[in-house]
């Protein structure tokens, strides 16, 4: 008879413009490992965030063992037992491993740190979860896969009742996923409960004792071991109505190939990625986080180096070794952090929608003529309806949604004839992305081609033309838009191992 | 005071509903600046107050003078601190400048336009090093110019033979400093305010300019936005050390001699300068103007501490607290307009 660890009820949390979680409910017995499966954006993060401390949840109840219990910090949520691992490790590399699990916990003698006693319970430690590490390691000299032992380590360090982990098989080899699976058993067997996030269908059945299903931050359902099937899962996952709204036809085959990708690689993740881009055409790119669709952007636009690789434009093959050669030669690219990556947050509208073009409006000996380019920006404010004050207005006080339209002008001054749009609605509003879209689709029409990176999978069916899944750095499925829909996307998105390329017919 | 950032009426007028975003990060911008004008204000009223010695001509005339080097050092290192770097080379730079100056006139003989010319173009090219290293090879910039601070320091020590080169002898020399184009104005300070409005000009108006400030914005956006950053950084640090060269020559004027031992500090007096004008260590924000009044308050302050007759030594812990104050302002200014 399972004994209930934990039980979670009619959460719900909103942000600004969003409802990230409604009524969502789960349980979790000792010794059983719970996966939480969902697209990007289901509420599988957010729920974890609450349940850490992270966020404060809106409605609902935690109940730990019986109790009712009020979570309201990271500390909080350590001191009930509930630990998350990350995905991004947050350990201290120049730390031994000893150092690393028991900071700000040190043994002391007064002022003096106990650097022998330290290490004996670091060693106790690893020796009761089965792990054969030196305590005295640095971690930063670690596999990716100890790293992550040391990670769990730590949180048992704490006496933790149950372990959340986030993905954390994403950069294991198929060894490794073994070592840690066993751990994960060791841990059942010790009564903890786990909470693992996956996106990979195949560990589904492999690790899980129950599986519960979120959809667009709604509960849709568990299934138990038994129940486990991966069809009937990615049916959950997607809902079996797509709203069939207005579908973009394929594309016109007959239109000349602008942009065309042959075997492209990088060192880290992607393996012989090819594609052709068509004129006026919205190629969308989907697949799950970690696919290696930013990754392929990026290695085309010369921003990360690439081992192999030709890029032709307009069917000549071009040199592009820093994004300075993309731009010249007509592509450019919309980063998916538009704060980070895109914009010049401290500077003004006009500073930012000229600085790709700025040449255009220098003279021979290097002075800007401002009233040209503040002309030209001052257009684009209106055609693309750019709401700010000004455009000597600071960047960072506008919308997500205008901010985005910012970065869109700056291609636009440019005259790319390649958008590549990474997450083009991501932190956007409702209404704002419907703006963003219709954009998409002019640009399009008048004769743009575009690369749409996009994590939403109706976005990318009622954008693209043609549709191209990625998985482990590798296309994995090619499908024109009329013979597509969420669950072949994710088929082709789940698919894992050295499967064959596939394309629907 | 008239300000580099300047907004003209009809850029307000696209959408009048409200115009509290644009003001208001434009007043915010100004507030630093604006500061330190009103500090250089107080303290000349003080010292004019507290000494009749204080507000005559010639001692106005001497505190532009000694603010002439450091000021021309702090105009070159404003650009690469508003990339978000830092040039720690400029004060020895500055001497090796004024010793290859030496050499070229007095061991080479060679004409004076040409050793000038020489020692500026020794400054330039120390400049670049420092730009490769960093645009590059990627060190650090604190760690590059830390290097080329050494590697200036020692050569300028190991060229002139560890003894002053003297300049006396070069006809006109003398005069790039302490002639009087303009009567009454000593012609370093006259450079000073020459080098003021092209680096104004150069830092607001032309593409160099506005790539230094979106560098020190977001270097990664600007890179990925096909602005060929590297190139840029190299030519921003290629720009500091040109005034590198120019403050060698003017500082060699003004003694008469290339001294091999001096130079190094001149560096950290110009970085603050540079600060207390409100120029943002971590980048993308700084003014040209803010830089010359920063430049003049460090000035003011020893000179009226000196008038005031209080020890050398207390001097400088005056300075160190006025920069204290200048950083902590600044940073209280960006918590507040952060939340």
């Amino acid at each position: 008879m399972p004994t209930q660890l934990l039980k979670v009820h009619g959460i719900s949390k909103s942000f600004p413009g969003v409802q990230a979680l409604k009524d969502v409910q789960f349980e979790l017995n000792r010794g059983e490992v719970l996966t939480l499966v969902g697209e990007n954006g289901a509420g599988k993060s957010s729920l974890m965030k609450i349940l850490s401390g992270i966020y404060a949840r809106d409605e609902g109840t935690i109940e730990l063992e019986g109790e009712p219990v009020e979570i309201d910090s990271p500390k909080s949520a350590q001191a009930h037992g509930i630990i998350i691992i990350h995905q991004e490790m947050n350990l201290m590399p120049h730390l031994t491993i000893a150092q690393n699990i028991y900071i700000g916990r040190e043994p002391r003698g007064g002022i003096f740190l106990r650097e022998q006693a330290l290490n004996k319970k670091t060693r106790d430690l690893l020796a009761n979860l089965g792990i054969d590490l030196d305590p005295k390691a640095i971690v930063g000299e670690l596999t990716v896969a100890k790293q992550q032992m040391v990670e769990i380590a730590k949180a048992l360090s704490f006496d933790a009742k149950v372990l959340i982990m986030d993905e954390p098989t994403s950069a294991l080899t198929e060894s490794e996923t073994d070592t840690l699976f066993r751990l994960i058993e060791r841990l059942k067997a010790q009564g903890k409960g786990i909470i693992y996030i996956s996106h990979r269908m195949d560990e589904l059945r492999r690790i899980s004792d129950r599986v519960t299903v979120l959809r667009d931050g709604h509960y849709i359902g568990s299934l138990t071991k038994d129940e486990i099937d991966i069809p009937r899962v990615i049916e959950m996952m997607v809902g079996r109505h797509i709203e069939e709204g207005h579908r973009p036809e394929a594309s016109e085959t007959s239109n000349d190939v602008v942009l065309k990708v042959e075997n492209l690689s990088t060192r880290r993740l992607l393996k012989n990625v090819s594609f052709e881009l068509r004129r006026g055409e919205i190629l969308g790119f989907a697949g799950l986080m970690g696919a290696g669709r930013t990754e392929v952007a990026r290695a085309i636009i010369g921003a990360d180096p690439r081992v192999s690789g030709t890029v032709s434009i307009n069917g000549t093959p071009v040199h592009i070794t820093k994004p300075a050669d993309a731009v010249r030669n007509g592509v450019g690219y919309l980063s998916e952090d538009r704060k980070l990556l895109g914009l010049l947050l401290e500077q003004d509208v006009n500073t930012n929608v000229l600085l790709a073009s700025l040449r255009d409006y220098t003279d021979a000996i290097g002075f800007v003529h401002t009233g040209k380019g503040k002309q030209k920006t001052r257009e684009y404010v209106s055609s693309l309806r750019i709401k700010t004050p000004s455009i000597t207005s600071t960047t960072k006080n506008l919308s997500g949604g205008n901010q985005q339209k910012v970065v869109i002008a700056k291609w636009l001054a440019r005259n790319c004839d390649v958008l590549i749009f990474d997450e083009p609605t991501r932190g956007i509003d409702v209404g704002a992305k419907e703006e963003i879209y219709k954009l998409l689709r002019t640009l399009a029409d008048q004769g743009k081609s575009i690369i749409m990176i996009s994590s939403e999978l109706p976005e990318i069916l009622r954008l693209s033309n043609r549709i191209i899944v990625m998985a482990g750095g590798r296309i994995t499925g090619e499908i024109d838009n009329a013979k597509a829909d969420q669950a072949k996307i994710m088929h082709f998105a789940t698919m894992t191992g050295e499967d064959e390329k596939g394309t629907v017919q | 005071m008239t300000t580099p950032v300047t907004e003209r009426p009809e850029d307000v007028a696209v959408k009048p509903t409200s115009g509290r975003a644009g003001t208001g990060a434009f007043l915010r911008k100004q507030v630093q600046q604006s500061l330190a004008f009103a500090t250089l204000v107080v303290l000349l009223v003080f010292f004019s107050i507290a000494s009749s010695n204080f507000f005559t001509p010639s001692n106005i005339s001497g505190i532009l003078l000694s603010t002439a080097v450091v000021g021309i050092l702090a105009l070159g290192t404003t650009f690469v601190i508003i990339t978000g770097g830092i040039d720690l080379s400029i004060g020895t730079g500055m001497t090796l400048c004024a010793v290859m100056t030496g050499v070229f006139l007095t061991n080479m003989g060679l004409p004076l336009i040409v050793g000038v010319i020489g020692g500026i173009l020794t400054g330039a090219l120390m400049g670049f090093i420092n730009g490769v290293n960093v645009a590059i090879l990627g060190l650090p910039p604190f760690i590059a110019t830390l290097a080329m601070m050494l590697v200036a320091q020692g050569l300028a020590l190991v060229i002139s033979g560890v003894r002053p080169i003297y300049l006396s002898g070069v006809v006109g020399y003398k005069d790039i400093a302490l002639g009087a184009l303009i009567p009454g104005l000593p012609n370093a300070v006259l450079i000073l305010f020459v080098l003021a409005i092209l680096a104004y000009l150069v830092l607001s108006k032309t593409i160099l300019g506005r790539y230094t400030f979106a560098i020190g914005s977001n270097e990664e956006a600007t890179r990925l936005s096909g602005v060929d950053t590297r190139k840029w950084k190299i030519i921003i640090y290629t720009v500091s050390g040109l005034f590198t060269g120019v403050a060698g020559v003017v500082i060699a004027s003004r003694l008469q001699s290339a001294q091999p031992q001096l130079g190094s500090g001149y560096e950290l007096q110009a970085i603050a300068a540079v600060i207390i004008g409100g120029t943002s260590l971590l980048g993308g924000r700084g003014s040209i103007l803010g830089t010359l009044i920063g430049a003049l308050i460090m000035s003011v302050l020893i000179n009226g501490l000196r008038i005031l007759s209080i020890q050398t030594e207390w001097q400088n812990v005056v300075v160190g607290i006025v920069i204290l104050i200048a950083v902590f302002t600044d940073s209280l200014r960006q918590r507040r307009s952060a939340s």
